[in-house]
This record gives structure tokens, sequence and C-alpha cells, in this order.
């Protein structure tokens, strides 16, 4: 049955609970066919394995009856139950490595592939740039998939971080709205008549809409049946232009006269409700006096094209006097706030002033629903601040108090510690290395003392000979220490290197990582195709190592010490996975001893 | 210290301070006999004397049961007391190393049992601390200190934390700890100790030529070293002692509240008291209890 096809009796069943259809199962590398026994059943089946997206099995020892699992990529599941477990292996090594065969089955670009999807074209796209944009992504890519050893699937499955996350920055981001206050952007004033311009532009009209609720609910009230976009315009700016005139008096004057002028200079009421009802959100146990020393308006220059120091606030005609701080808090208010109408929606006022208005519509009812929910929070936290210390019972909060002891206890301890082990230790002649009784070995000590006493020191200390060899010793020791290691600490021993021994290190390092990572993830082997996998893993790995070997005897031998130092690690990496490998084989070989010896 | 007000200090005007292992049973153990060590030490001091004028030295002997100061250069009388065999610093110093032997001797009423003992560096690590503080505070003319430690005895992870305090401290005053082992293995306490602190470890290859290695490595003054090429160990090692059974290991576990170093798992930290593991929930009376109770 050498991979060609493999023929088993089985009963189809579409579900587990259904008794099933006697049969027999035939398995080629492509495709599976089920024959009923009796030619009469409806059962007859025939799929191709590039439709099945899974399979799984009942686990050997498991009370379960031996069954074998498909489930097409439509979402169907096909059930077939063996006689015996032996030949469910066999037909699961079988199907695992009809379904792992990527290249030799044609396969159009739509259907699955292997065991994973194919990528979409974006995915595809994505990767080319990866690659394009990593050399050394492209050099492993290369290395690896265009020899074999990892499939493309395999190559991005460890690396579908990269792939989101880079979807994730393209992303658009919103733009906010600019900082720049509208007071700033002043009237164009023509020098020779008496004629103000003012530029309006359909982003102007957001932001004077979203910052003045009331001359939006003018607009939308008076446009276009009272008067036209124009008309309306002309009294907005006009009631502007007496704002930057300061003169309070003419202001009053005018909106006595006429009540839409009036409009724009009153304060705004639909504003002022709203700026009640954030009040009533504040937090109150915020500690408003916590950022006092946040203030900055003494710093010059602040960029603001008005100076609220010298608006003078006139009792009589408050109403039509808005401080600096009112329009400053007002704009903060909008900008952080953001917007939500897109750039596409900027076209004329009207669209402008609708756009507007749907989205106020959806905030409203989001602001409800978080305005109850915040209220229950806030209450429940003001109970908490309000806490009245005597009333409530013990803080019991699962800490363990700290109790660092003093360290003369522990030096005690130490000592009484000391004195046990000596205690405890058999005393007895059994010395190992000292020889001599305590009373010998001072005794012999004390005679090497006098004896200097009495011969004094030999004419030459050293020897010249010894002290040349020392000095020699040495001083090779401090210039190999010096040259090989680096003065700097951080100069890289790599940089001793020349620059093919470096590159070519690197690049190992970077193949072995990614072999380890593969063949570590594809453990433990459940199927054929890790093991196929694994199989390739490891020869791959076989051969980076006698790469390294090969790396190593090629350099000289002054840097080959270095070399070896950085190498083995590398080949410590490789060779514990080796053992694994072997050790694993050991254990499948053991385990699949009584069996017979046919598929694979 | 007194007598010298006068003198001008430069920066290359070293204190050193020698901790000479004196621990018997190592001595007899080592294919380097005492007296040939002594007299390539004693050497060593001479030469360090003659270089500069104003350099002191001090000796402390580290001894098996005790330690001592056995020879201070700016307190020691300047002429030879017996017999003019030998100049009076090796007279003084041989004089008062084999009465401390004596003392020592008298102190210990035990014979070492195993393994070859180790002598109480710690001991000695902290006189010498305690002295260059002494000469840190005689005023603001004071020469440069550090620490020589010829040492042969191997570690004794018992006294791991005691050693470590004093590199720490050492390291805090600025104090380097320079070491010479001429014991079999390499010293990781002296390792660590020269590391911590900037100092030169040297385990000599060939000990009869001892007095070169010394004069060549640890003769030169402190600013002056910055201008050398000194020897540069080419690894540490780094193990720690465990505070539970004393043992050296390179793995275990540490309270993460104190940084005490223990062998195996325990439930509480023997130092601090806290507890560890999963025994989260009922602790809070039970073990209070129990640390109360006198540990050991």
């Amino acid at each position: 049955m050498a991979s060609g096809q493999v023929t088993k009796r089985v009963k189809y069943k579409t579900s587990v609970k259904d008794p099933g259809t006697p049969g027999r199962l035939l398995l080629t590398m492509e495709k599976l066919a089920f024959r009923p026994n009796n030619p009469n059943s409806a059962s007859k089946l025939d799929m191709e394995f590039i439709y099945v997206k899974n399979h799984k099995y009942t686990k050997e020892g498991s009370n379960k009856a031996p069954m074998l699992n498909l489930t097409s990529n439509q979402g169907a599941s096909y059930i077939f139950e063996f006689e015996n477990y032996s030949d469910l292996q066999v037909c699961k090594e079988f199907v695992g490595k009809a379904l792992s065969k990527p290249g030799e089955t044609p396969k159009p670009a739509d259907t699955s592939q292997s065991l994973s999807e194919q990528p979409s074209t974006e995915e595809l796209l994505l990767r080319m740039n990866l690659l394009r944009e990593n050399s050394e992504l492209q050099k492993l890519h290369k290395r690896f998939v265009r020899d074999g050893v990892l499939t493309d699937t395999e190559f991005w499955a460890a690396r579908k971080k990269l792939l989101n996350g880079d979807s994730g920055n393209k992303s658009k981001q919103r733009v906010g709205l600019k900082t720049v206050m509208l007071s700033d952007s002043k009237p164009l004033i023509d020098g020779r008549t008496n004629k103000v311009t003012f530029n309006l532009t359909p982003e102007i009209v957001r932001e004077i809409f979203a910052e003045k609720p009331a001359v939006h609910q003018a607009y939308l009230n008076m446009v276009p049946n009272k008067m036209t976009d124009k008309d309306f315009w002309t009294k907005y700016c006009r009631a502007e232009y007496l704002h930057h005139s300061r003169n309070a008096h003419a202001a009053a004057a005018e909106a006595a006269e006429d009540e839409e002028l009036a409009l724009f200079l009153k304060p705004d009421d639909i504003l002022a409700s709203e700026t009640r009802r954030k009040i009533r959100c504040v937090d109150p146990t915020l500690d408003m006096e916590a950022d006092q020393g946040d203030d900055y308006t003494h710093l010059p220059d602040h960029g603001i094209a008005r100076d609220g120091s010298k608006e003078i606030t006139e009792s009589q005609n408050e109403p039509y006097i808005r401080t600096l701080l009112h329009d400053l808090n007002r704009h903060g208010a909008v900008v952080l706030e953001g917007t939500a109408i897109d750039e596409e929606q900027l076209k004329d006022t009207q669209t402008v002033a609708e756009a507007l208005i749907q989205s106020k519509k959806g905030n409203k009812i989001a602001n409800e629903e978080a305005d109850g929910n915040a209220n229950e929070e806030k209450l429940n936290r003001i109970s908490k601040m309000m806490e009245i210390e005597d009333l409530r019972g013990s803080n019991d909060l699962p800490l363990a108090p700290l109790s660092i002891k003093d360290p003369r206890d522990y030096f005690d301890s130490q000592q009484a510690c000391a004195l046990k082990t000596s205690r405890d230790a058999p005393t007895g002649t059994e010395a190992l290395n000292c020889s001599l009784s305590a009373q010998e070995a001072y005794g012999s000590l004390r005679d090497s003392i006098s004896q200097i006493k009495v011969v004094g020191l030999n004419d030459p200390i050293v020897t010249p000979e010894v002290a040349m060899k020392v000095r020699s010793v040495l001083t090779h020791n401090i210039t190999s220490t010096k040259y090989h290691l680096g003065k700097n600490p951080r100069e890289s021993v790599l940089d001793g290197f020349p620059n093919k021994i470096k590159e070519d290190l690197l690049h190992h390092w970077m193949a072995v990582e990614e072999l380890l990572r593969h063949f570590w993830s594809s453990y433990p082997i459940t199927t054929a195709y890790l093991y196929a996998k694994v199989n390739r893993l490891k020869d791959e790995m076989s051969k980076i190592d006698s790469q390294l070997q090969e790396m190593k005897e090629s350099v000289q031998s002054d840097l080959r010490n270095q070399l070896t130092l950085l190498i083995r690690p590398m080949q410590q990496a490789l060779e514990a996975a080796m053992q694994h490998y072997d050790a694993d084989l050991q254990k499948r070989l053991a385990k699949s001893g009584e069996r017979p010896n046919g598929y694979v | 210290m007194a007598s010298v007000p006068s003198k001008l200090y430069s920066d290359d005007v070293s204190l050193v301070m020698v901790l000479l292992d004196t621990n018997p049973f190592f001595w007899t153990t080592s294919s380097l006999p005492f007296s040939q060590f002594l007299a390539q030490v004693l050497a060593f001091l001479n030469s360090m004397l003659l270089l500069n004028q104003l350099n002191q030295v001090v000796v402390i002997a580290t001894g098996y049961n005790s330690c001592d100061y056995i020879y201070d250069s700016s307190s020691a009388p300047n002429h030879s007391s017996e017999d003019a065999r030998l100049p009076a610093l090796y007279s003084n110093l041989l004089q008062k190393l084999e009465e401390f032997m004596i003392r020592d001797e008298k102190l210990g009423k035990e014979e070492p049992r195993g393994k070859l003992a180790s002598s109480l560096l710690s001991g000695s690590l902290s006189m010498a601390l305690c002295y260059i503080q002494r000469v840190f505070r005689s005023g603001p003319l004071h020469p440069q200190p550090r620490i020589l430690c010829l040492q042969g005895s191997p570690d004794g992870p018992e006294q791991y934390v005691a050693v470590m305090n004093a590199i720490f401290s050492a390291q805090r005053s600025m104090v380097p700890i320079d070491s010479c082992y001429v014991g079999a293995h390499n010293s990781a306490f002296l390792q660590q100790a020269s590391y911590i602190t900037g100092g030169v470890y040297v385990k000599p290859q060939h000990l009869d030529g001892l007095f070169q290695y010394l004069v060549t490595v640890f003769a030169t003054d402190l600013h002056s070293r910055s201008f050398l090429q000194l020897p540069r160990p080419a690894g540490v090692d780094f193990r720690a002692s465990c505070f539970c059974h004393k043992m050296t290991i390179d793995m275990g576990y540490i309270c993460s509240v104190c940084l005490s170093i223990f062998c195996k798992h325990h439930k509480k930290c023997s130092t601090c008291g806290s507890v560890f593991g999963q025994a989260q929930s009922d602790n809070t009376s039970a073990s209070d209890r129990k640390r109360k109770a006198p540990e050991t």
C-alpha cells in the first residue's frame, strides 16, 4: 500500500448517533470515496481532499469506537467508524499525509490549501511588502520556503502578529478638529471703505454650529423658510462684529431692534443647559484645588488674539458679553469631543447643519444612557469617600503584614545554625583533606614562622627565571584579554570578525531560531503531517550544524576561540532539539513495535 | 596618624590593608609552604613601604577562630628589638603573628572535620573596613585605602551574608578589594569582591613566583592603576549561598520582599516572614501567631 491507496471496512455515519451504513472506505492521495455494501444505499460518497478542512479522530484507549471525523469546507462532517484502532491509525496517517500535501494537489486559487485557508490577496500583498521591507525576513523565507523545509503557511503562521500589527497600522486615523479658535481668524477690514469681510468655509461653519448650538438651532429654524442662507450669515457676522468691537452698548441697542440678531448675542440657552448637565456630572469628590498649580496663563505669548483682562464687564449689559473664559472652555470642549462629520460632508452649510444634528441625536441618546450609569456610580463613589470610619467594621483586606525582623535575630540564628551543623557533623578522625590535628597544624605553622626568624629570608626572594616566567604569563594574559575582549565592554565581540563571518553568524542565528521555533511547536507529534515537518526540520538543523562546524574550522586560530564561544550556544540549542527528536523517535518506535509496519 | 599632619598627601599615597590567611588547616595541605609564602609577602610589604615614604601598610591575620591586627606601619617601632638579623618590620610582624597563632589555637576547641575548613574572611574584611573608616574620619588628608586579600582557604558558605555585606560596604566607601588567591580552586567570594569593588583578582599559576605577582599587580597605587592594564578576570563566579542550609547554589528561590536566597521552596521567608505560594486565604491569623514563635 505504498502511498497509493488504502481500503478499509468502515461504517459511514452522518452524525455520531447515526447507526451507520456498513461499507468500504477508499482513500487515495487526491480523494476519498465510500462504497456501501448495499449497492442500493443512497449514502455513496466521493470527496476530494482539497475540500476537507479538518479531521478529528477518537483517541486510542478511550472507550469510544474508533472513528474518523472529516469536516468539509462547507461545514458538513463525515464520520467513519472503523472495525479496530489499527485501521483507524492507518487511515489517520494517510489522511494526514493527503491533507498535508500542498504542492502536489492541483488546486484552484480559491480552495483551501493544506490545513489552513488560502490567504486572501490582501494578505499576500502584505506578505510581499513585509518581505520587501525586511531583508532578513526575506533571506529566511528564501532559505526555508524555497527549499521546502517549511511551507509558506507555516512560515507565516509563526508571524501572524507581524501581519496583524501591520494591518492595524493601516486603519485610517480620524482627523480631529483644529485647536485654533475661530476668534483668531479675524475679519478682514479693507481700509478704504467701511466694508468688513468675513470668510466662511464649511469648516468654519461646522465649528460655529458645534460651539454655538443656539446658532445651529436658529439656522435650522429660519433657513430657508424665513430668510436665505446668505442673510442668515450676514446677520450672524454682524453680531460677531459687534462682539469684536466690544461695544456692549451698541450690541444692546441692535439687539433691541432686531430679535433675530439678538439671538446671536444672547447667551446660549442650549449651551447653558448642557453646561448645567455637565456640572451635575462632575465628581463631587474631585479636588478642585489640586490643579491650581497648573495655571499657565501667566506665560507670555500664549497665542490668544483676545486679551481677557481688558474685557471689563459691565453689569448692565452683562448678557451681551461673553467672557474669554467661556469661549475658551467651549472651544476646548468641542475640540475634545471631536467630530462625527466626515470631510465629504463639508460641502455647504445646509448639509453641515443636517449632519451635525444627526450626530447630535446619536450622542444625546448615548449621553442619557451613560448619565444613568454615571449617576449610580457617582453615588457609590460618594458613599465610599464619605466613609465614616467609626461606623464601619474593620477593613479586612487580604494582606499579610510585613514583619522585617531585627537583623540581629538573623545573625544570631545564623551563628546558632553554624554551631549546630558543626556539632551535628560526626566528630572523629575522618578528616579528608586535612590529615593533621589542630595542634599539629598550629604547631607546624608556628614552626615555619620561627624558621623564618632563624633563617631569615632567602637571598633572592624569587629566582630571575621564575620572575621572568611570571611576568611573561601576566603580560600575555593581559594582552590577550585586551585585544580579544576589547577595552570597552560595550564593544561587541562580533565586531572583531570579518564582515562575511559576522553576517553569516547573524544569519545562522536567525535561521536556527526560526527552525527551533517550528521544531518545538510541532511537539507533541499528533499527525503524520507534523511528523513529516519535524523530519524536514531535523534534516535542516543537522545541515546548519555542520555548516557551523565548517565555519568554525575555516577561521584563523586567533578568532576561533571567540567564534567557538559564539557558536556554542547555537550548537547546544540544536543538540537539545536533536536529542529530543531521537528520544521521541525511540518512544514512537517502541510504541508502534507490535503494530504491522505497513504504513507511513 | 597624628604625627603626620605636615606630610603632603598626594593621590599616589596608599594605605594597604593586607589580610593574611593564617588558617593552619589550609597551610598544612597547601603546595606552597607557609614559610615561603610569608617570606614573599614580607618582601612585598617592605617594597610597598619603600615605594612611597607615606605609604602605610596594615596587616590583619585571618585566622581560623579569630582575626587580629598584627602589624601597622604607622605605629610600629622603627628599630629592631632583639637581633639585627631581620629588619624591624619582619621581626615585629613575626612576633605578633606568633602570638596571634597561640591565641587563635587556644580559642579553638574543636577539630575541623570533613572538608577543609575556611578562615574568617568576613571578620578580617570587617576589621579592615573599620580601620579604613577611622582613617577616613582622621581628616581631609589621608592615604588612598585599598584592601588586599591573600587568601588560600576555601570559601565558607556560612559566611556568605557577612562577606557580601562587607563587600557592599567596601563598594559604598569606594574601597577596592584586591585579591590574590593561592588555594586550589577559584574563590567565588573574592572574585565577587574584586568584581564589585573594582579591584583585581589574581590566582597565581606559579606560586614560587608569588612575590613577582604581588609586585607586578598589586603594588601600584590607585591613581596609577588607571593608566595600567591589569589582569582582567575571564569570568566571575556569581553563585550565592542559600540562607537556609548555607550551601553554594547556582539556582534557587528568592524572597520577593527581602531578596533572601533559598535552595528550596519554603512556605514563608525565614528572614522577613513573608508567606509564599498559594496559602493566601488562610494565612491571616494562623501564620501571624506562628511568626511569633522562635525560629531555628
